[in-house]
Order: C-alpha cells, then sequence, then structure tokens
C-alpha cells in the first residue's frame, strides 16, 4: 500500500494506483482522477460512478455486464464513456478497488 | 508525498515500456461449449482490459454465431476424460445425458455473472469487438451471412482474417 495526494490530501491506494479505502474519496478527487486518465466527468459519469460505489458498499462483485443491466448505460455507452478498459478506469476514478471480474 | 498526477505519468511510461498487448485475434474452430466460452472470455477480456479484440469462427465452431444454435451448445459426456471421471462412457451416452449436463454447466456459468453465447456476442461487438465466420467452412456446411447472428460483420477468408491480425503488439489465439 501506498499513500498519494490528490489536492494535497493523502489517500490511501494500491501498487496500480486503485484507491484501497473507499470513504477517503471525493468527487473533487474523482475529477481529478478522471483528468489523469484523460476524461472530462459529466452528470453520466457521476450516474455510473455513484453505481459503481453503491454496489461495490452493497459487497456485490462488480463486472461490465451488471453496469450493462444498471439501468444508467448500456455496455457501448460505457465504453464509450471510459475509453480504455470501462471497468477498470471507472473503478479507479470512483475509488473503489480494482475489479477482479474476468467477464 | 508523490502526487497522483506524477504517479499516472511515471505508470504509463512505464507501461509503453513494456511493450504491451494491444490486440488480439481469437480463431474458435470449435462448437463445444467450454470452447467456445473459452473462445468468448479471452475475446471480451481483451476487450475489458482496453485492447482490440478480433474474432474468426471456423468449422464447427460457427454454430457459436448461428442463428438458433449459439445459445444451444453442449459440452461432450462421451470422449471427454476430464467430464465426471468415475462416470461409465456408456452413461455419458444415454439419451438426453448431454442436454441434461450442458444444461446444469450453464446454470453454473449463470451463477457466476457468464452471460449465454448470444448476449457474450453482443457485449463483445458492444466492446468494440469485431466478429468474422470462414468462409471455406461456410461454404462446406451451406451457411450464407443470413443464417448468422446479426454480430457476425462478414464471411471472409483466411487471408483476410490474416490481416484483421495486421499492426504492433498483436497476438493470434487458436481455440
Amino acid at each position: 500500500m501506498t499513500q498519494l495526494t490528490i489536492n494535497n490530501i493523502p489517500v490511501d491506494v494500491n501498487d496500480e494506483g486503485y484507491f484501497t479505502n473507499p470513504e477517503q474519496w471525493t468527487k473533487e478527487m474523482g475529477q481529478e482522477l478522471a483528468a489523469t486518465a484523460g476524461i472530462t466527468l459529466t452528470d453520466k459519469h457521476y450516474e455510473v460512478i455513484d453505481f459503481l460505489r453503491t454496489k461495490h458498499k452493497e459487497g456485490v462483485a462488480l463486472s461490465i455486464r451488471k453496469v450493462g443491466k444498471s439501468g444508467i448505460v448500456d455496455i457501448k455507452q460505457f465504453y464509450a464513456l471510459f475509453p480504455g478498459g470501462p471497468l477498470k478506469v471507472s473503478s479507479k476514478i470512483a475509488g473503489i478497488p480494482k475489479p477482479v471480474s474476468c467477464v | 508525498m508523490e502526487d497522483i498526477k506524477e504517479m499516472t505519468q511515471k505508470a504509463n511510461a512505464q507501461q509503453a515500456d513494456k511493450k504491451p498487448l494491444k490486440k488480439v485475434l481469437v480463431i474458435c474452430a470449435k462448437g463445444n461449449l467450454e470452447d467456445v466460452y473459452a473462445a468468448l472470455i479471452m475475446a471480451n477480456g481483451a476487450l475489458t482490459e482496453g485492447k482490440e479484440a478480433k474474432m474468426f469462427f471456423t468449422f464447427f465452431g460457427l454454430d457459436a454465431i448461428t442463428k438458433g444454435k449459439s445459445d444451444h451448445l453442449h459440452t461432450a459426456t462421451v470422449g471427454n476424460p476430464a467430464f465426471m471421471r468415475n462416470l461409465p462412457t456408456m452413461v455419458g451416452g444415454l439419451p438426453g445425458f448431454e442436454a441434461l449436463a450442458s444444461h446444469m454447466m450453464k446454470q453454473e456459468m449463470d451463477k457466476l455473472d457468464i452471460p449465454p453465447v448470444s448476449e457474450f456476442l453482443e457485449m463483445i461487438e458492444a466492446g468494440g469487438g469485431e466478429i468474422f465466420a470462414c468462409k471455406l467452412a461456410a461454404d462446406m456446411f451451406h451457411i450464407k451471412k443470413e443464417d448468422l447472428v446479426d454480430e457476425v460483420q462478414d464471411i471472409i477468408t483466411v487471408g483476410q482474417m490474416y490481416d484483421l491480425a495486421e499492426g504492433d503488439g498483436v497476438q493470434i489465439i487458436y481455440v
């Protein structure tokens, strides 16, 4: 585990930069994290992020399929919102651990 | 303490040095449940990791992309030594046994959030993956484009298949 700063606020992350403590996350940090991935967050992005954070808190193993069935975005839109591996990228921005799903 | 931006820049530079995999071409030549799923999971897995994926279905693999067949694939209960190894081969050959075993396997997969083949193909297309059928096999089985699921882009030759694998950081996976 490493400590990094986002906007000068220290947060705990793993070696790949995924939050290990989702409670430390704020919306502003989400914006900063998105910027490093070249993404400008829109309301739709935040809806997906909320969904991911809620499901993570409930202990649900996240997958692209589950996001596709969330009613927020379909899978194509999910890929478009978070290019370069949608579940990985969105989880990083959402401040939750890296998903481990193979599907 | 390091800032997230510096860390990201460093991580990106390290990633580029690794010459990462950029694209896979997955060839599926089998029509049984487990091999088709292996091919689908590898292609979809590449997409979810931010890589490109192309799929080429040939021979019995065409069943996976044929309308009315894709969600009814079976796993072999005869001639498959890994399947219930204490089961006498003759029992595996009883009428309906293979269908039952395949049905049970699909139920287990559903529990793991693995979609049916038709939905998997939709997911791959939605993720930017491209799906093709083999011309020679299609000719042999008298299969036309309209017999295949909508996600299939085209029926192509082996030469066109190799064109799909052009570029740096590409691997061809044969199932």
